[in-house]
């Protein structure tokens, strides 16, 4: 019987969190108990993907944590969850390993301690810092306060200055990311049946990232914000800002290709594509962001890593003033203001390019590549072969 | 002063309150949890037993009446009123629908309960889903709930419920249903019921209880001695499975449940096997398990696997004690190792070799060992060994309120005209012993939505008696 005391006492010492040595610990000894419970199986992928497993070594546990999309409805199913002395709460425990993958896999390394910096200040800092500087640069100019433009922004920088300067930053985020979720995908490879996606994988995975699909909860009415209500605010807060990016960024890159291939020269006015574009993403991301913040403000105290919510604001915040400050910008542009609202909207624009690789939006490129990975993974035959009598 | 008063908060007492508001009752719900606690047993179930002629959305092929009410025969050993049971089991066919209508999700069987793909219906997400979803309805139809309130005794009137009382405050209602479930999680009641077994124990102090802490049955006591309900069932009956021994004394729930029984052999203290494990597909034998071990020197056993069997049992919450031999597991389990060898030999010795399948009633079993392994039976001889230990576990108790097919309480034969129960403080009517997964929640559904609409029956025969008068 003092072998089973024992035994009784070690397992009440881990049920209760006293020996928990790190977020990925943490995440394995919750999905031990959701192993043996399995009631959220229908919310999502994470505990499809669980039910695979008998054990969660780092690999495993950083795969989960991010397919977990921390909608919120296991925690509020959870018979489990505090005041329960088990103490499951997998969508906080999740987040504290997403921290982990972001910082643990970033490039350079030592940059990766900036997600644990890179916070709502920070990014209003350098927003600010970066508008300072060129509103500087153009007073010194003479340039800061009316003259006559006609609205052509060239005129006080001039398109190849715009280029050097974003060029680099924006290759920068984009190697950053692409080398972060490359080292990713060589450790959670393996952990995943080690196959290679097929273009089925692929359109099954892109399917899953551009519809959200597991922020609606299974059951299809949504997910958790600040209470055990079902909501689609939250998914549709995202895809208001995710798509409204994603026009601000083509009207961008067609800009480019006006500029290069067709010698068409900025400003585009409607109803040119590139303003089109520009003008829907730019109001999208506005109601997106803001909506976010809302929910984000709102959201249930147990949702999530609390420690985080500054990179979340930061983020939300450099979004929405990007598009607030381009929306601006384009109607102030036949005004005195327009050098004025130029820098302000490049500095806002060049401080969301340089924090993305160590910031909130690396959670859609790693989520992204769990999700390939799970696409992957779900086409292999289970390998725990547990007797369906 | 609200036309019906629910005691209790799980999904009985909502399934009543829900009814009645829906017929036009003004409800109050008094649930004795605290809010993160309520919802009772409810909030750890998974499933609702349900009858079906076709397949029917989440469910696949067809489980007839006549099959369900076998089932259920066979499980209580007849035990049962037939009139309920098929009451219960009919209106499981067609509850659903106004389930989903306050906000439950149904989806098809958890991995590894695929055997119930055909006759339980799965809520998303498990009981306290269900149970949110049922509270959310009752905000949002103006019912009023309140947390933290325990009722601990009645004002009847010759049979006629008058008045709750919580603590010093007295509440009227016009009519009331009670749904405050068994009496599993009072000590004191469990150790008068099971009273001292011959070897001098008090068997139920080493019970542990699956589900919440708040069913002291103290209204199921006040009703049966203070005001002379008519009782059903043994108080000693109850829905027992055997459980990890290290499960928490309250609200383990479904994770510590051990799945490896019918994959080794069990042992008790004395390192001696007492039943066949493989007597048939373990989720059918469970529910036997809890009261097997209960009467084992020390209500504790000990499931030992070897490494033949990892991965085919749904994983246990808590790691196994490991060894890499026979002697070292018995030795770390504190068991006497040469009859804990004894055994294991004799029963090694015993296995006929046969064609190993999990997922039939294979034909490995033993010869000339008592008791015999029926099926499944494989020398337990590839190391690591893995133990673990097991408590009886009980879910809910059947002693209850005798009623009828109106969920009326009854006092001396007579039924009430405006108080009610449903769930498990009744469930013993149909349940005199045994059990099949889901019931319970077929039962506390359909008595339920009984008595919410016969109490909100009731206020109209008070209203018209009233009018008479």
């Amino acid at each position: 019987m003092a072998a089973l005391d024992a035994l009784v006492n070690d397992a009440r010492a881990l049920a209760a969190g006293e020996v928990v040595p790190g977020p990925e610990a943490e995440v394995a000894r919750q999905l031990a108990i959701c192993n043996a419970c399995r009631y959220c199986e229908g919310f999502c992928a994470v505990f499809p993907a669980m039910t695979r497993r008998l054990e969660f070594p780092l690999a495993d546990v950083h795969y989960l944590a991010n397919l977990c999309h921390n909608c919120g409805a296991c925690l509020h199913a959870c018979q489990y969850a505090p005041p329960h002395e088990f103490a499951v709460n997998v969508p906080k425990a999740m987040a504290e390993v997403r921290r982990e993958t972001y910082t643990s896999y970033a490039w350079p390394q030592p940059l990766g301690a900036l997600y644990k910096r890179n916070g709502l200040a920070v990014s209003l800092a350098l927003a600010a810092g970066l508008s300072l500087f060129l509103v500087l640069a153009l007073a010194f100019n003479g340039t800061l306060w009316g003259g006559d433009l006609q609205g052509d922004f060239y005129r006080l920088f001039p398109h190849n200055f715009l280029v050097a300067m974003f060029l680099p930053v924006f290759a920068w985020a984009v190697l950053a990311l692409g080398l972060g979720v490359t080292r990713f995908l060589r450790d959670v490879g393996p952990a995943t049946s080690a196959q290679s996606a097929t273009p089925g994988d692929l359109s099954g995975a892109a399917h899953n990232v551009l519809t959200l699909k597991y922020l609606d909860g299974g059951h299809g009415d949504g997910c958790h914000n600040e209470d055990d209500a079902y909501t689609q605010s939250r998914r549709r807060a995202h895809h208001l800002t995710f798509y409204g990016f994603l026009l601000c960024f083509a009207a961008t890159s067609l800009g480019t290709v006006y500029h290069y291939v067709f010698g068409w020269v900025a400003p585009y006015d409607l109803p040119s594509l590139p303003k089109v574009l520009g003008a829907v993403g730019g109001v999208s991301l506005l109601l997106g962001t803001a909506g976010l913040f809302r929910l984000k403000w709102r959201r249930h105290p147990l949702h999530g890593d609390a420690a985080q919510a500054p990179m979340d604001y930061g983020f939300i915040a450099l979004l929405f003033l990007t598009s607030l400050t381009g929306l601006l910008l384009w109607w102030l542009r036949g005004t005195d203001a327009l050098a004025l609202m130029l820098a302000l909207h490049l500095g806002v624009v060049m401080a969301l390019f340089a924090t993305l690789p160590y910031g909130k939006f690396a959670h859609g490129v790693f989520r992204s590549a769990a999700l390939l990975r799970y696409a992957v993974e779900r086409r292999q035959p289970n390998p725990i072969g547990i007797g369906d009598d | 002063m609200v036309d019906l008063l629910v005691i209790g908060g799980g999904n009985a007492a909502l399934c009543a309150a829900l009814t009645a508001r829906e017929a036009g009752a003004t409800v109050m719900v008094l649930e004795a949890a605290p809010k993160l606690w309520r919802g009772g047993n409810s909030a750890h179930t998974r499933n609702l037993r349900c009858m079906h002629e076709a397949p029917q959305d989440v469910l696949v092929d067809a489980y007839p009446e006549e099959e369900f009410w076998q089932d259920l025969l066979k499980v209580t050993g007849g035990l049962t009123n037939e009139r309920l049971a098929r009451l219960v089991i009919r209106d499981s066919s067609v509850c659903r629908p106004w389930m989903r209508s306050h906000g439950v999700h149904f989806q098809p069987s958890l991995s590894g309960a695929l055997h119930t793909a055909r006759t339980n219906a799965f809520f998303m997400g498990g009981g306290k889903a269900l149970i949110n979803a049922y509270y959310r309805s009752a905000e949002r139809l103006g019912i009023q709930i309140r947390y933290e309130s325990p009722v601990d005794r009645l004002e009847l009137d010759n049979g006629h419920f008058v008045a709750a009382y919580v603590g010093t405050e007295r509440i009227t209602a016009r009519s009331c249903v009670l749904a405050a479930g068994g009496f599993e999680s009072n000590r004191d009641w469990l150790r008068e019921a099971w009273g001292v077994n011959e070897r001098g124990e008090s068997p139920s102090d080493n019970f542990l209880i699956r589900g919440t802490r708040f069913n002291q049955g103290v209204l199921l006591r006040h009703l049966l001695q203070d005001h002379g309900a008519d009782a059903i069932g043994d108080p000693t009956q109850a829905h027992m499975v055997a459980i990890d021994a290290r499960a928490p004394l309250y609200d383990g729930g479904i994770c510590t449940r051990i799945d490896c029984v019918s994959l080794g052999v069990v042992v008790n203290r004395e390192a001696r096997r007492f039943y066949d494990e493989g007597e048939d597909f373990w989720p059918k034998r469970y529910a036997i398990w809890g009261r097997l071990v209960a009467q084992q020197p020390g209500q504790i056993g000990y499931s030992i696997i070897d490494a033949k069997a990892i991965g085919r049992f749904m994983p246990p919450v808590f790691p196994g004690v490991k060894a890499n031999t026979l002697p070292d597991l018995a030795q770390q389990l504190g068991l006497d190792i040469p009859t804990f060898m004894q055994t294991l030999n004799d029963y090694n010795q015993a296995c006929r070799p046969g064609t190993f399948d999990h997922t039939a009633l294979d034909d490995c079993h033993t010869e000339g060992v008592s008791p015999a392994k029926t099926h499944w039976a494989r020398p337990i001889d590839t190391a690591p060994f893995y133990a673990y230990a097991l408590r009886p576990g009980v879910t809910f108790t059947y002693l209850g309120l005798k009623t009828d097919e109106t969920a009326a309480v009854h006092f001396g034969g007579r039924p009430s005209g405006n108080l009610f129960v449903a769930g498990e403080m009744m469930a013993g009517n149909v349940l005199g012993k045994g059990y099949t997964a889901g019931v319970g929640m077929s039962i506390g559904t359909t008595f339920g939505r009984i008595a919410g609409r016969e109490a909100a029956r009731s206020l109209q025969l008070q209203e018209a008696a009233h009018g008479r008068a």
